[in-house]
Formats: C-alpha cells, structure tokens, sequence
C-alpha cells in the first residue's frame, strides 16, 4: 500500500521532472556546453576569457541593477507597510493599482518614458515654458535606473506587502506598550519580521534588473550598454557569437548566485521563504 | 487610598453605536480591579482607552490626577498583557522580557538582572534562549507577563490573559497572578467575561453592559447584592421571575405571597424577584406554596443541577441531594433568600 503511493506520488510528479528537464536542465547544460566547447568540438576556456574583457560593462550591470534595488526598497517599504495597515477593503483595490502598469505591455511602457524624457519630450517641454531646460534626461544612467525602478518596482511592492501584512497589530500595539514611538516600533519589530519579504523583493528586483537589455536600450541610447545587451548581440545581434554570449550568460549566472549567497547571510535564519 | 486612574464622562462610538455611554470609574492605587461583562460590553474598549490605544471621543483619562488623553501609549507608566499575548515572534524569551529595557536603553547589566528576576518570578528561569514559537500557551502566557511587569508600570493592564488556557491552568494562573498583585504592589486593571473569574482574584468588581457601568463593588457586595437581574444573573446563575411588591417586606410572585426582607420599592410596584439556585431546598410537596415536577437531574460533581418545572417557571435548583426525575418536590425558600431588585429600564 505505501509502496502503491509512492509510485503514484512519483508518476503525479513526472510531468514536472520532465518539463524541468527539458526546459531547464537542458538549457542550462547547452549554455555550458557553448561556452566551453568550440565550433570545431574543441574543449576551451578561451570563451570565457573573452567574458572577462567586457569586466567594465558586468560592473556597470551590477551597479545600476544595485541602485535601482535600492531605490525600489527605499520606496516600497513605506508604501507596502501603509498599504498593510489599510482596511482591508482599501487594501485589494490600492494592490490592484500597484499591479496595474503591469497589464501594460513593458515594451510600451518603457517607450512612454522616451516620449516624457526626451529633449523635446514632455518634460522639457514643460519646464521650457517656464523658461528653464531643455535638460537631458534621455540617454543617460540615470534614466536607465529610473527605467528599472518603474517597471521593477511592483515585485518589490508585492513581497513586502504579502509578509507585513501578516504581522498581527496587536504585535505593533506590544512595541508601543513597552516604550517605541512610531520609527522605534518600525526599526525594532516591523523591519525584522518583514526581512524575509525584503529579501525576496531584493532577489525579485535585481536579477532581472541586472540582466535587462530592453531598458538599456531604449533609455540608456547606446551609451550605456549592460550585459544583457551584450548578450542579447552574441545571438541575435551583429556581433554575432553564441559561444562568446553563452560565455557570458555563465558568468552572469554565477555572479547572481555568489551575491544571492551573500545575501542570504544577512537573513538571520528565518526558514520561512516567501515567494510569490 | 487615592485613585490611580479615573474615567470621568468618557463616550466612545464607532459608526453611529455607542461602545462606552458616558461611564465613570475611579480606580484605586494598588487595587485589583476588574471590568467584567459579557463580549461587546465595552470592557476591552475601557481597557483600550487606560492603555492608550484609543481615544475617547469625549470625557477625561485621569492618571494620577493629571489628564493623559492625549498621552501616546509609549509614555504612559502602563503596560498591557495582551490577549493573544502579542510576543515578539523575532525575539526569544530573553529578548522578548528586555524588550523595554532596550528601549529605555538601560545597561547590559540591569537589563540581564532584571529579566533575571522576573523570569524568577514566571517560574521560567532557565528558558532565557528559548524560541517563542516552542512554548506552550501557559509559558507564553507568562512571557507577556513578565515583559509588562519588568518595565515596573503603576498599572498593568490584563485583557482576557487567561481566555486561551486550560481550565486546571487558569485556576492556577490565577492564583499566581493574584499574588503578583500582592507582593508587588502594583494596580491590576483585568477584563474577563469569566464571572468565577472575576470573584476570585479581585479586590473590585466593575459589571459593564451595553457600554454602561451597572454595578461596582467588592466580589462579595456584588454577589450577594447584585443591583438588577442582569448582574445576578451574570454573577452566577439565579432564577429571575416577575413580582409584584405589594408593600414593604411582602412580595407576590408565582400566584403566591411571600415574605421578604427587602423594603423601600413603594406598593403594588414590578419588580424583579431572584432566587439563587443553591439557597433553595427541595421539601416534599405537601405543605409547599410552590410544586413542581424534575425534569431533569445533572451530576456536577460538587453538587447536583437539577430543573424543576412549575406551572409558570422553569426553576434551577443547586443541592447536594438528588431527587428523582419526574417526581414531584416543593420548592421552599426562606425570607433571607428572596432578593427584590428593581427593573431594568428599556
């Protein structure tokens, strides 16, 4: 009898094994194998030598998708524990705004930015009428951050309010009862009970950030290409190498993963993962 | 004595319903008081102002004579075990007692003598680096109570702390917690809808329905003198049946007269007439004013329950002595036993 659920377990579970493998573990040894292995069949690292060349444009990445988390959490905290204290009712329909711009297709989005920043976008133009600017704002990092905070922002949003809004009031209530103002009881109870939400929102934010190459280019012009963009022309662009592209897929893969490690660290042991 | 803590006119509605109607209560120094009533009554809203958790629309919080209503909870010298215990799930008992300490930013070395002693005083020493989440009810019970003791407050708000506990525990619990109050002097202001409760550990009893105050007094004032049959009856059970006073000391209920000792309610006034359960003996029916036959006959391990109908009441009977179901007993009382009140209004 437990042997029969085992194998049924086991069969329910096979679907997925499979489309695990097929979709994930395959990739990921077909990137490994590009970039280690030459057209020719020849084992190589030379690849991945190459990777290293392009040291400026992966520190570029990871400080811009660094800032862009940053400014994602300095925002959304505030937001995503007003938002947890709301009547409940209030709570669903201001949830359904933060996820609205997503419904939005991000190409669209994203070109609705070009169209306020630009030199004669809506901005400048604005500010010309009282006879300041024009600035530039287009095609510069900073645009390129404010791209990612934008469209990133709601998978901050999300995490912190799904794990603050577990946290009893009468919890709050305790903190005050022993003496915290309203920043006492944030730093000394809300922030860590919320540090697992914080995490996942961090996680949810950087990695795509870091790997965008939509974003880049069309805030960023062509000065200030990120290792998605790089990529992005290993395979589909005119630089034409996927060996060299998947090269860089797998640095990048293994530099998430170390400053993910290093993240967690800072978790204190909390088991309870949150994910959404 | 002087009051510690005093409500006066304080009014409090929420979307148009009135949860406090204008209540006063003095409370005083180094007493243990307690706000009993039924759910809904407003005990916990009381309890709620004296903390600082929420403001009254109207009236004044008196703390100590001065008015502290718009005080913030963090600077009242109050501190409140809550109901569900609130502990700090990101803290262990250790932490979760210091909490206060820290706070206040005293010295490694108070903070860790003064835990010290109050895990003493729980009964939870040795427990310092344990997880809240692996205690039970009763321990954590007594981590809230020593994270609110520790700060020293004048007062110490307990709102149902014992609600979620066994009932062997309870009883327990609240012996200790009776001599907490005694030995550390501290005014306990306590909300319970448990009546046994409320007799048992205090020192004042305030009865609250509806958002009013009907009745405040010593447990045994309050029960041997309930003011209306909604404190008798809350107050342990009681038979409350419709009479008429026809003049001092002479009361008709049931199609009978009877003797009592209550006077001063004026001639042919309604009134109602409580009977508790245990002062009435059963008698063989001949010779009685009142006959009835058992409907039913209940063990209660101290005493037998039993329901005597008549023609125009259900009577609840307490005795040592079971009769038997379906015969038929006299219900006999004496003078001392009938307790005249006046009706309720509304």
């Amino acid at each position: 009898m437990k042997k029969n659920k085992g194998l049924i377990q086991k069969l329910t579970a096979a679907p997925y094994l499979v489309w695990m493998a097929v979709f994930v573990i395959v990739p990921l040894i077909m990137v490994a194998y590009f970039a280690f292995v030459t057209d020719g069949g020849e084992i190589t690292a030379e690849y991945i030598k190459e990777a290293g060349q392009y040291g400026g444009i992966f520190w570029r990445s990871v400080w811009m998708a660094a800032v862009a988390t940053v400014i994602c959490l300095i925002i959304s905290y505030p937001v995503a524990y007003i938002l947890s204290r709301m009547e409940v009712k209030i709570q669903s329909t201001m949830l359904m705004l933060v996820m609205l711009p997503m419904w939005m297709n991000f190409l669209l989005r994203t070109y609705a930015w070009m169209t306020l920043l630009g030199n004669e976008g809506v901005i400048n133009s604005l500010l010309g009428l009282i006879g300041l600017g024009p600035f530039k704002m287009l095609n510069t990092q900073g645009a390129v951050v404010l791209g990612m905070v934008y469209n990133y922002i709601p998978y901050m949003i999300l995490p912190l309010y799904s794990v603050m809004v577990k946290i009893d009031g009468s919890v709050l209530e305790a903190a005050q009862d022993l003496g915290c103002g309203r920043l006492k009881t944030v730093v000394r109870v809300v922030v860590p009970l919320s540090l697992p939400g914080i995490m996942s929102g961090i996680t949810m934010v950087f990695v795509p950030a870091i790997s965008t190459f939509v974003i880049s280019r069309m805030l960023g012009g062509g000065g200030n290409l990120l290792i998605g963009d790089l990529i992005e022309m290993q395979f589909l662009g005119n630089a034409y190498n996927p060996n060299l592209g998947a090269a860089i897929s797998l640095v990048l893969m293994v530099m998430v993963l170390i400053i993910m490690t290093v993240m967690r660290q800072f978790d204190t042991g909390d088991d309870e993962r949150v994910l959404l | 004595m002087e009051n510690i803590v005093s409500l006066n006119d304080v009014a409090v509605t929420f979307d148009g319903e009135t949860i406090l109607n204008k209540i006063n209560l003095d409370i005083r120094d180094k007493e243990f008081v307690t706000l009993l009533g039924p759910s809904g009554c407003g005990k916990t809203t009381t309890l709620r102002i004296i903390g600082g958790f929420l403001k009254p629309d109207s009236g004044d919080v008196m703390f100590e004579g001065k008015r502290i209503n718009d005080l913030p909870p963090y600077k009242r010298n109050v501190n409140t075990v809550f109901q569900k215990y609130a502990l700090f799930p990101h803290l262990n008992v250790f932490e979760n007692i210091a909490f206060g300490l820290r706070v206040k930013k005293l010295s490694e070395d108070e903070i860790k003598t003064r835990v010290g002693e109050m895990l003493k005083l729980v009964n939870l020493s040795g427990f310092e680096k344990r997880n809240i989440q692996n205690l039970s009810g009763g321990q954590q019970q007594r981590v809230a109570i020593a994270r609110a003791l520790v700060n020293r407050p004048k007062v110490l708000l307990l709102d149902e702390p014992l609600g979620a506990l066994d009932l062997k525990l309870r009883k327990e619990m609240q012996t200790e917690l009776k001599n907490m109050q005694q030995s550390l002097e501290i005014t306990f202001i306590y909300v319970t809808h448990d009546q046994e409760e409320a007799l048992t550990m205090s020192d004042t009893v305030v009865v609250m329905k509806d958002g009013n105050i009907l009745q405040v007094g010593a447990p045994v004032d309050i029960y041997n003198e309930p003011k209306n049959a909604f404190v008798a009856d809350f107050i342990g059970e009681s038979n409350i049946l419709d009479g008429i006073m026809l003049r001092d000391r002479l009361v008709q209920f049931c199609g009978h007269e009877f003797e009592c000792v209550d006077s001063g309610f004026g001639e042919n006034t309604f009134v109602d007439v409580v009977i508790r359960p245990e002062d009435i003996t059963l008698a063989p029916p001949e010779n009685q004013k009142i006959k009835g036959i058992v409907r039913s006959v209940t063990f209660k391990g101290v005493h037998y329950e039993m329901v005597v109908d008549t023609a125009d009441f259900s009577w609840l009977i307490h005795s040592t002595r079971a009769a038997q179901v379906d015969s038929e007993v006299g219900i006999s009382f004496g003078p001392d036993d009938i307790h005249i009140m006046h009706k309720m209004e509304g």
